[in-house]
């Protein structure tokens, strides 16, 4: 059987194989010792055609329901926004998707640069010094946040909200045992962090304090207040943010914030189920030197003409080997040039408008669901593009009626919080019309 | 692609009022639905460009960027080899890319069907009893691997088992991640055939031991011959072996990590399986374990019930927790189930075959004009030293940057760290011979250059975008983003 990716001929095979001075490729691992060897075949599916195989995985993907095909109000850290046509386009440019990390600058300039830029896209949205090239993801980015603060700090105690997403604290959690931290959680009051009891927890022994705002619920954090408690005994203050909702809100950095994570799904990136998305690290530079990552910066060549180049790598891997500030090598530079791609075309007034759309349109939202016999706001704060609501049954049933209706309802906050049983977060983006908020109205209405 | 102008950062080509997005009217009522307080006072400053200025703009950055579908990439412990285009395709139709991760189990059975089959397809080519896909990258997988040996331990009472063991010419990520993950790192130097040396491993092998991390074939590609004493010595002192499965090219369906004894592997998909390295990532970092490990995987498994069904199973009261948010690079996952699925068992194997063979071919028709450190076969990627030109004044970074004038990436260089002036180069299955014999013809004609016309090399490149960049002074007076000038 001959195969699309394997160009090698019988002729080749033959020609190469007196050069190497063997008779047979199974020669070339002699050495591999006979108790190790495999005999036999794998058992795995035979072999697909192109054909074939596009059939088999649009069964797959067939079997799945896609937002096409349904009314979304899901968001809970992972957001349905209209993602235009460019990003797309430019993402499939295999000099791009095709190359790995820059580690030969003279011909990667592309790919340096678009980071470069990417970089400073985060910072003008965040509203601090310096952002690194990418994490996994917004939530192991958090976890990256707390490790650098204790190293930085030399304290091992990290205290955090309870309203940051619940896999982001779980993740939290496992790194710490790995790291030796010690992590405090803080409960909600009203659908925000508790400030009391956030005061009483943030000690001399508090490396940082972390909170997420919006938070989970979708409520906007008293960020001011937050930063006083976290500085007032010399700890970092991290907040986690969903950078689109930076079109508008106040950016951390300007609240005084040490580091700023958060995930660029939002922002051009498609959901696929939870991934690829692309988490973002930003810091002031005071801190510039312990972050965790790729770095881009800006230099010249012989000729003194501008380029970029990988730097600060004294902190990575590659160097420093068991004394990295972090272990990672690969992170998610495509969907950074994805994100940077979404920034530009958006631009300066598209990240304003396209934030007041999801504000306006979860705000009527809101509105719309509190006239609905049954429901009720949970929360009194200001809001973002996601609120909770609690219903007289269990989110779970309702979504299941929802669904036959042709609507994905929102996320079961019963899940993670058990004081929360029958409460649903409902997510509202720029993509929901007026008409296809109010059918969700109506179906609930319908079923309360 | 030589290009001449400085390239204009996006920002430097704004214009105030330009846009490049199109959004609907709003069909809801207005409002100040926040206090003034919470507002951003300036907007940010990102750019304002048209929509032709934008693509003309990454257009033009692609242009000078190399990937394997510009050419030759023999990237070495990389395996840049050819990513199918179908892969694309499949990986973007809206039932995978426009699902949400918390949709209900009943309205995403093709994707969990898909997870269920790679797990078991990975487990199989492993020879491990289970695979978790969670991780995002290599470097995470080890993490992941570690922290699973971590709690194999302590759930033995054996908490004082701090060390992990790598060799001298392991990845930078082994011994980082041996740290996240709370171990302390032994290096252990190699043998003079450059594999581990067996005495020195049993020096340090002791009742601390946690695990011995192992790259295999090695990152000289070299396989480790006495892989059974290793392990043997290894289990027998009570540790764990530790697969770095970034050299997995070589042994696809001729020799499984967890045949040769390994307790814990992790494979690199956007290396080993064909996924696009996206210029630095998204890749995936699947871990595979032996049954004994099973209890600690991370949360969620995704599992089969009876009727048929596919579901997320958290119900794991040992495991290790979660580790990625949501289940892991899918949009990767997907791209590495297609490819094996078009090559099967039969295919995989030939893949790691042709591997092999290309290496070897290029190793013995370079073996007269650079040193080769070690002289016996290698498997999918092999390493030369430039000592030889080194004396001559040309240095081994010399050598690849005159690669570059040719439209060839370079090999990586300086790694591993145990032979001088290395060259680690990997051409991968998926390249003909007549481009291995243009790269061969190159890297020969190198060679008489620095003997001949050294200066040709040592102020090489000649033809690119830019030349040699000044890295001191971009790594002592970082500039690390764009500043709007008042």
């Amino acid at each position: 059987m001959k195969f699309r990716y394997l160009p090698q001929t019988e002729q080749d095979r033959k020609q190469m194989l007196d050069t190497i001075g063997v008779e047979s490729v199974d020669e070339l691992f002699a050495e591999i010792p006979e108790s190790v060897r495999f005999k036999g075949k794998m058992n795995l599916p035979a072999p697909m055609s192109e054909l074939t195989l596009v059939k088999h995985m649009n069964r797959m993907a067939g079997r799945n329901t896609s937002m096409d095909q349904a009314v979304s109000f899901l968001g809970a850290g992972v957001y349905e926004h209209h993602i235009p046509s460019v990003v797309g386009h430019v993402v499939s440019r295999s000099e791009f998707y095709t190359a790995y990390t820059p580690y030969q600058p003279e011909i990667s300039q592309g790919e340096l640069q678009a980071i470069f830029e990417f970089q400073t896209m985060i910072c003008e949205l965040t509203g601090m010094d310096v952002a690194n090239s990418s994490m996994y993801d917004g939530h192991t980015a958090l976890s990256e946040a707390a490790s650098m603060a204790a190293a930085t700090s030399r304290k091992r105690k990290i205290v955090i909200s309870q309203t940051v997403h619940p896999e982001a604290r779980q993740i939290l959690l496992t790194s710490a045992k790995g790291l030796g931290l010690q992590v405090v959680e803080v409960p909600h009051q009203d659908g925000v962090t508790d400030l009391a009891a956030l005061s009483a927890e943030a000690d001399e022994e508090t490396a940082a304090v972390i909170v997420q705002s919006p938070n989970f619920f979708g409520n906007i954090e008293d960020l001011a207040q937050v930063e006083r408690i976290a500085h007032a005994h010399k700890g970092l203050f991290i907040v986690s943010a969903n950078p689109l909702s930076l079109g508008l809100l106040k950016p951390p950095g300007q609240y005084g914030a040490d580091i700023v994570v958060g995930d660029a799904q939002p922002l051009g990136i498609a959901p696929s189920f939870g991934g690829p998305h692309c988490g973002y690290f930003a810091t002031t530079k005071a801190l510039m030197r312990r972050i965790p990552g790729r770095i881009v910066g800006q230099t010249v060549d012989e000729n003194g003409k501008r380029g970029f180049v990988l730097t600060l790598q004294a902190r990575e891997q590659h160097i420093r080997r068991d004394k990295a500030t972090s272990n990672i090598c690969s992170n998610q530079a495509l969907l950074a040039l994805a994100a940077s791609v979404y920034m530009s075309a958006l631009g300066k007034q598209g990240m304003q408008d396209v934030a007041r759309l999801n504000l306006q349109k979860a705000h009527y939202a809101k509105e719309r669901l509190s006239q609905v016999e049954g429901i009720e706001i949970a929360f009194s704060q200001p809001f973002f593009n996601e609120f909770v609501v609690k219903l007289p049954h269990p989110v779970s049933e309702v979504n299941r009626k929802l669904l036959e209706q042709g609507i994905i309802g929102g996320y079961d906050l019963g899940r993670d919080y058990p004081e929360l049983a029958n409460h649903m977060l409902i997510a509202v983006t720029e993509v929901r019309t007026k008409e296809e908020i109010d059918m969700l109205a109506n179906g609930l209405e319908g079923l309360l | 692609m030589k290009t001449t102008e400085e390239k204009a950062l996006i920002f430097e080509m704004s214009q105030p009022g330009r846009v490049a997005y199109s959004l609907p009217e709003s069909d809801v009522p207005e409002g100040d639905f926040l206090p003034p307080e919470l507002m951003r006072e300036t907007p940010a400053e990102l750019p304002e460009v048209s929509e032709l200025d934008l693509m003309r703009h990454y257009t033009e950055l692609s242009r000078r960027n190399h990937g394997v579908d510009n050419g030759f990439y023999p990237l070495g412990s990389c395996t840049m080899k050819y990513n199918p285009k179908v892969h694309e395709d499949v990986a973007r139709f809206p039932g995978f890319a426009k699902i949400h991760p918390y949709q209900a189990e009943e309205t995403v059975q093709g994707a969990l069907e898909l997870l269920y089959e790679l797990q078991r397809d990975l487990a199989e080519i492993t020879g491990m009893d289970a695979v978790t896909l969670q991780s995002a990258a290599g470097a995470q997988g080890e993490w992941t691997g570690l922290m699973m040996i971590r709690a194999y331990h302590e759930s033995r009472g054996e908490s004082k088992r701090d060390k992990v063991i790598v060799p001298d010419s392991a990845h930078g990520t082994n011994p980082a991640s041996a740290t996240v993950a709370g171990f302390k790192t032994i290096t252990i130097p190699s043998n003079e055939k450059g594999l581990v040396d067996v005495e020195e491993l049993k020096k340090v092998l002791g009742d601390d031991t946690a695990a011995l991390m192992l790259t295999n074939p090695n990152t000289l590609g070299l396989f480790e011959e006495e892989i059974n004493v290793i392990a043997d010595l290894v289990h027998e002192a009570g540790g764990l072996l530790y697969y770095d499965g970034a050299n997995a090219n070589a042994i696809l369906g001729i020799a499984r990590p967890g045949d040769m004894g390994f307790d814990v592997v992790h494979l690199n998909l956007h290396k080993t399986f064909t996924t696009p390295h996206g210029g630095g990532g998204p890749g995936a970092g699947p871990v595979g374990v032996k049954k004994e490990l099973l209890p600690f995987l991370p949360k969620p498994m995704v599992a089969k019930a009876e009727d048929g069904s596919y579901y997320f199973d958290y119900d794991l009261p040992q495991s290790i927790g979660r580790i990625k948010g949501y289940y892991g690079n899918f949009g990767i996952l997907v791209r590495a189930y297609a490819y094996i699925r078009t090559m099967g068992p039969e295919g995989l194997r030939q893949v790691s075959e042709n591997a092999v063979m290309n290496a070897n071919y290029m190793m013995r028709r370079l073996e007269p004009y650079y040193d080769l450190p070690f002289k016996q076969h290698c498997k999918h990627e092999f390493v030369l030293s430039g000592k030889r030109q080194k004396k001559l004044g040309v240095r081994t970074l010399d050598i690849a940057k005159r690669l570059l004038d040719f439209g060839f990436h370079p090999p990586t260089i300086y790694f591993p760290l145990i032979v001088e002036e290395c060259l680690m180069i990997e051409p991968t299955e998926t390249e003909s011979k007549e481009t291995l014999d243009r790269f061969i013809d190159t890297m020969i004609q190198i060679a008489k250059e620095a003997e001949e016309t050294p200066e040709l090399v040592q102020e090489a490149p000649h033809h690119t975008v830019v030349n040699r960049l000044d890295e001191v002074t971009a790594a002592r007076k970082p500039v690390l983003r764009w500043y709007k000038q008042d």
